[in-house]
């Protein structure tokens, strides 16, 4: 008997990804076999995007977010590797771009894709603050998605300066009506309207996750692979919670996901 | 061409607010920020359409627009353009060449500006806020105009270096030199050398019958700077003591650093906790200890002082940097696992002149408080803990960065061998931050030299960091070092002491042309490690380089021949013997004086302290506020503490994630329950009475923030970082030694070995002649590897109907305390307080167990603010009042309410105090801050077990009251002394620094 191969998982990470090695590492914890690609060596044709099930762009600070967050890999990637990503995603596996990774895919346009790839509908702006903040954050899921299945509330950190949802009434309202909004900030008791701090940034509508209309591209701003021991969350030391954290759930959708449909 | 971007008018442009705010609040002005943009000239030529691409490119769509080589008109209002000088590098340059280039266009240099538009001023306020706000006139230039500015002055290129002429290589004359003329010679060159070293230098080029190059005295300079070699600790010291009354003994300490913190360390080294566990301690770039079976902990805290105080955000950004790259050179290379981060500055509300040149404090720490944030969660590093002191001595702010690092146990060691290639990693070598190490060891003066000041680029350092612990892992070179202080001249020649170098500087990766060999060779550009790579091994190196992007250049060998050799071009630009260049530097004599200062009663002020009111609760929320006690939520929440998962007590804890843990930990490796802790200790208050106890304060403080956590004092090791002013002055130089001495003391007695430090001794601002000297500082980072997580606890109260326990022996220690400076008495009258290390060791075993015991839910130590301060942040970190009466807490006789004259040993009599738990207050009990005091959370129930553990370790305890609703009461011996609803506490803590 052969033992079961497992679904594999592309960690894209550039010049300043920092989220890299925990991002992989949760794939791994879900059941993936994770490798972590510099984006050089898929566009030197060493990698080959197509060779993996799932595509995952961390979180961190690529080429420092000089000219905006994301933007210069994001503009590298719709150039040097916009077909292989286009395959990708036409092919209906699965991409996720966490806190970094979201601010990229939704500024090369690979979300939300509402009138086709490569074209930016909406971003991720500023924070209201000003500031970078780093603090832990409630959102209620509406709409299941494959990424979010089984999961109704989700505690997770946010650790950006530039997460600010912002669109168009006009794409707001096609987000809404197609049910693209997966995860939306919200209180303790799950009120999605709540304000700062809760709405760690100022998005419209609340807005933490969206998918693609295939809902195969997930992008969120929290960090699902912070949480996955009891140990990560803030307050281990005075609540009981289960030894596996929130936010390995969402890695567990991804491989499941790919070793029923992808594999 | 020019690209212009800017916020759409629809969308938000925060940058717009922040400065409207800060004009506002900060300059006190009413000038109305209209708008603001980013200007990218970009040199290259392109078409309308190539242009248009590569703007879109640039900007987002949704939130921004751009203008092609618009006018920089304002219509009715100011315009002001800030940009880097010149000779900075910008790293935001490099991201815009790299994005131009992937679009598939060429691209020669960026240059990047910000644009502001400003109504409602005059032109002398423009100006206020161009030096206020927007550019530091050390690293930036500004220019402004009425709806139009000139910015042709602002696009020259560096020009200036390759302008200068003379000869690439230059003798400088110093064997005939009189000693006026040696003086001199080291005063013009930024040398930092004593006339005895100048001359120790003048005598062994006699003997080779040659002048010195310009390179070879500037290398001695560097390897013999206060920075590189720490004279005043290595120096000999005849210490003159007098005692309170008068009198004097001598004492002569052949070498400060060895015979106390190096002592301490070697005679714990020989117990059984330490034996096998002390990996690398005061050799390499930082110390090392065991973690587990397969690693070990690489652990440095550095300062950044000078840089930071010309310029706060690239002082600290490159502080960071440069400590980061320590630990990254530690052994063959430790990954960085965590930051910490400590500051002092004066209080941000100063409001009396400022010397000339010193930045108004606020600005100092906004500016800090930046650096740290923009470098530290660059590189992907958490930062879990830090402190902040306010007190302003600190006109000249103090920057302590440090960071710790794991590594493999098969990578402790480096060795390089003769014939390995000496290899730059990282970025290129610029005219930037010439003479840091020998700048460092000046006091800031008005008109000193800036080109010490750089901007970091964290990206630059992470490629770095990717690149070398690849290679490491691969195992592909013997040696490494970081390019700090001193640049290659340091690195190389610390890393071939033992064997000799070879050095061909033009093969050193440039970022302008016109360099001098001793400008290249002494440059302290940021973001290059040293590495000693066996041949065969250069051509995998340079692969993983090109994969992340790094640069990489062979700048020379590693010889036999015991000398340093640099070259330029085949010329010859030094020639130096090792052994003269490391061991020729003169030992120095020194001569300290420390007077001991007579206690100051405070009996007669200590009368009817309170502010107002019937009882303290006024005085504890005055308190709660004082800067230094405050809640610096606002600068953690910057720093990114969540990065690489493994933050699991984080720098803020408690029912809402909001009020600051004793000690943060990592759980470093996945699946393993060892953690690691790390908590600091810094009371600059008490060595105003006592530099000694200061420094056992210091000490006692980061060791309980360790315990109260739920670690152990035998796995914990310890940093000293002492910041002084000018210890030329015998007095300065007699605290330092008096604390010192108190570091061997208590290191000793406790148990907790120092694995490395730094001393930075300049620390004080030059106005008008006059000297303002910092207070004596001594931070002590503490590390401890905690075995089992699971016994962690933090100092937040868990549930209602739990017994609370104060620990420890609370003594008439008012000296030096918070209490004493918000009431008015002063910081030099009163006791210090002191520490009986074997009653403190007790109390440490005790709380230690009891924590292992499971029965503590939770757990503080007693500091700042004595403990008032403390259950006070207990409760409303744990959203949970209490109930305490003060008569049940463990204290000293003086406590006893009548008056009473004791007749102490040496026959001297004092009268002690008459206050303790009399009808005047219990204010001593309330706010004293003697030391090795914590107080537990015990749950009900368990109070006979905790009980017991107390009293088989024979320290002080007792039940002082119960967890009980949302308000904090205190009963004195006169009933209700303090009666306060926790909310309200917890805001007069976080209101003083919301900003």
């Amino acid at each position: 008997m052969t033992a079961k191969t497992k679904p594999k998982a592309l960690v894209i990470r550039a010049a300043g990804t920092n989220c890299n090695n925990e991002t992989a590492l949760a794939f791994e914890l879900a059941g993936a076999a994770a490798e972590q690609v510099h984006v050089n060596e898929l566009i030197h044709g060493r990698k080959e995007i197509n060779d993996y099930h799932i595509l995952a762009i961390p979180g961190g600070f690529s080429y420092g977010d000089d000219l905006g967050s994301g933007k210069v890999l994001a503009n590298q990637l719709a150039i040097k590797l916009k077909q292989q990503l286009e395959n990708f995603v036409l092919a209906g596996k699965l991409a996720i771009g966490i806190c970094n990774g979201f601010q990229v895919i939704i500024k090369m346009g690979l979300l939300p894709a509402l009138k086709g790839t490569f074209m930016q509908e909406a971003t991720l702006a500023n924070n209201d603050s000003g500031k970078f903040e780093d603090r832990w954050v409630w959102m209620k899921a509406e709409n299941d998605s494959i990424f979010t299945r089984g999961i109704k509330r989700i505690y997770l950190p946010v650790n950006h300066g530039e997460g600010k949802f912002v669109a168009s009434n006009e794409v707001i309202g096609q987000l809404r009506k197609q049910k693209l909004i997966k995860l939306r900030y919200a209180d303790e008791s799950g009120m999605d309207n709540a304000a700062y701090p809760y709405n760690p940034n100022g998005s419209q509508l609340n807005i933490a996750a969206i998918t693609n209309r295939e809902g195969n591209v997930f992008g969120m701003m929290p960090h699902p692979e912070k949480f996955v021991t009891k140990y990560a969350h803030p307050r281990w030391t005075r609540e009981n919670l289960p030894d596996e954290g929130d936010g390995l759930r969402i890695f567990r959708n991804m491989v499941e996901y790919a070793e029923s449909k992808l594999m | 061409m020019w690209i212009e971007i800017k916020t759409k008018e629809t969308s938000k442009d925060v940058r717009k607010e922040g400065l409207q705010k800060a004009i506002n609040e900060d300059l006190g002005l009413k000038a109305e920020v209209a708008e603001t943009s980013d200007i990218y000239v970009i040199q290259g030529s392109y078409s309308t359409k190539e242009a248009e691409t590569i703007a879109r490119a640039m900007s987002d769509q949704v939130v921004q627009q751009f203008g092609i080589n618009n006018q920089l008109y304002s219509k009715g209002a100011w315009v002001a353009i800030v940009r880097y000088k010149p000779q900075i590098t910008d790293p935001v340059e490099q991201s815009t060449l790299k994005l131009v280039e992937d679009i598939g266009l060429a691209a020669e240099s960026a240059t990047i500006m910000q644009k502001y538009a400003i109504r409602n001023a005059t032109e002398e306020q423009v100006k206020a806020i161009c030096e206020g706000l927007l550019a530091n006139e050390n690293t930036q230039q500004y220019g402004y105009g009425f709806e139009h500015v000139n910015v042709s002055s602002f696009l020259k290129r560096e020009t200036a270096a390759a302008a200068e002429n003379g000869e690439p290589v230059a003798a400088v004359k110093i064997r005939k030199a009189s000693d006026a003329e040696l003086r001199k010679i080291s005063q013009k060159n930024v040398l930092s050398l004593s006339l005895e070293e100048m001359k120790a230098i003048q005598t062994h080029f006699k003997k080779l019958r040659r002048e010195p190059t310009d390179a070879e005295l500037e290398t001695i300079a560097q390897t013999w700077s206060e920075h590189c070699k720490h004279k005043t600790f290595n120096s000999e010291i005849g210490l003159e003591l007098y005692d309170g009354g008068g009198k004097k003994t001598t004492e002569t300490i052949s070498n400060l650093f060895r015979e106390t913190i190096v002592a301490a360390t070697n005679e714990i080294a020989k117990r059984k906790e330490w034996k096998d566990n002390l990996i690398s301690v005061f050799r390499d770039n930082a110390g090392i200890i065991k973690f587990d079976e397969e690693n070990c902990i690489a652990f440095k805290v550095e300062t950044h002082n000078h840089p930071s105080a010309l310029d706060p955000y690239g002082g600290a950004g490159t502080g960071i940097g440069g400590v980061i790259r320590d630990v990254l050179g530690a052994g063959l290379g430790a990954k960085p696992i965590f930051s910490t981060d400590v500051f002092c500055f004066a209080n941000p509300d100063y409001n009396e002149k400022l010397p000339k040149g010193v930045l108004h404090p606020k600005r100092t720490l906004k500016g800090v408080v930046s650096g740290v944030r923009d470098y530290g969660n660059r590189m992907g590093i958490p930062t879990i803990n830090g402190s902040i002191t306010f007190h302003n001595s600190y006109l000249a702010p103090l920057v302590y960065c440090g960071t710790a690092g794991i590594m493999p146990r098969w990578a402790i060691k480096k060795s390089p061998k003769p014939g390995d290639l000496i290899v730059v990693v990282g970025g290129k070598t610029g005219k930037d931050g010439l003479h840091g190490a020998t700048f460092s060891s000046t006091e800031l003066n008005e008109g000193l030299t800036t080109s010490v000041v750089q901007i970091g680029n964290a990206i630059e350092e992470k490629k770095m960091l990717d690149t070398i612990l690849e290679a490491r892992d691969r195992k592909l070179f013997n040696a490494i070092t970081d390019c700090g202080a001193g640049g290659f001249s340091s690195a190389v020649g610390e890393m071939g002491r033992e064997l000799g170098a070879e050095v061909e500087l033009s093969q050193v990766p440039l970022k302008h042309s016109g360099m001098k060999p001793w400008e290249i060779w002494l440059s302290e550009s940021q973001e290059r490690m040293v590495v000693s790579v066996p041949e065969k091994n250069l051509q995998k190196l340079k692969e993983i380089c090109e994969k992340e992007g790094a640069g990489i250049a062979v700048i020379g060998s590693f010889t036999a021949t015991k000398k340093l050799v640099v070259k330029h071009n085949g010329k010859t630009a030094a020639e130096l013997s090792m052994d003269f260049l490391h061991n020729g530097l003169p030992k120095q004599k020194r001569k300290a004086v420390y007077r001991e200062k007579k206690a100051k009663t405070q009996q007669k002020q200590l009368q009817r302290r309170k502010l107002s009111g019937s009882n303290y609760d006024e005085t504890l929320m005055k308190l709660l506020g004082m800067p230094s006690i405050a809640s610096k939520e606002l600068v953690i929440r910057q720093y990114d503490h969540e990065v690489q998962a493994n933050t699991i007590i984080k720098p803020l804890t408690g029912a809402a994630n909001d009020r600051p843990s004793d000690a943060s930990v990592v759980m470093p490796v996945f699946g393993s329950r060892k953690g690691l802790a790390v908590a600091n200790g810094i009371n600059p208050r008490y060595g105003i009475i006592s530099p000694y106890w200061m420094a056992a304060a210091a000490i006692d403080e980061a060791l309980r923030n360790i315990v109260a956590t739920g670690g152990s004092l035998g796995k914990t090791a310890i940093l000293d970082n002492f910041c002084w002013a000018n210890t030329d002055e015998p007095e300065r130089l007699g605290t330092l030694v008096m604390a010192a001495k108190a570091c061997k003391d208590f290191a000793t007695a406790y148990g907790t070995p120092f694995i490395s430090g730094k001393d930075s001794l300049h620390n004080e601002v030059v106005s008008d002649g006059k000297k303002i000297p910092i207070l004596d500082t001594l931070l002590i980072s503490a590390v401890a590897v905690i075995d089992d997580v699971d016994d962690i606890v933090t100092m937040d109260i868990k549930k209602e109907g739990s017994s609370i326990y104060a620990i420890g022996e609370t003594k008439d220690e008012m000296g030096g305390s918070h209490y004493s400076e918000l009431v008015g008495l002063g910081l030099e009258s009163g006791n210090v307080p002191t520490i009986d290390a074997a009653k403190s060791k007790a109390t440490f075993a005790a709380v230690e167990e009891a924590i292992k015991e499971k029965i503590v839910l939770a757990c503080h130590d007693i500091s700042e603010g004595g403990m008032a301060v403390a259950l006070t942040e207990m409760c409303f970190a744990g959203g949970i009042g209490a109930e305490v009466e003060l008569r049940n807490v463990p204290h000293t006789k003086p406590f006893y309410e009548k008056a009473q004259v004791e007749q102490s040993s040496t026959g001297s009599s004092r009268q002690q105090s008459t206050w303790g738990l009399s009808k005047n207050g219990g204010e001593i009990v309330l706010f004293s801050e003697s030391q090795t005091r914590f107080i537990a959370e015990v749950e009900k129930g368990k109070e006979a077990m905790f009980e017991g553990t107390m009293k088989k370790h024979g320290c002080h305890y007792g039940m002082i009251g119960k967890t009980k609703g949302k308000h904090l009461v205190i009963r004195g011996s006169a009933g209700k002394i303090i009666d306060a609803d926790i909310k309200e506490l917890k805001e007069a803590w976080q209101k003083t620094l919301r900003y």
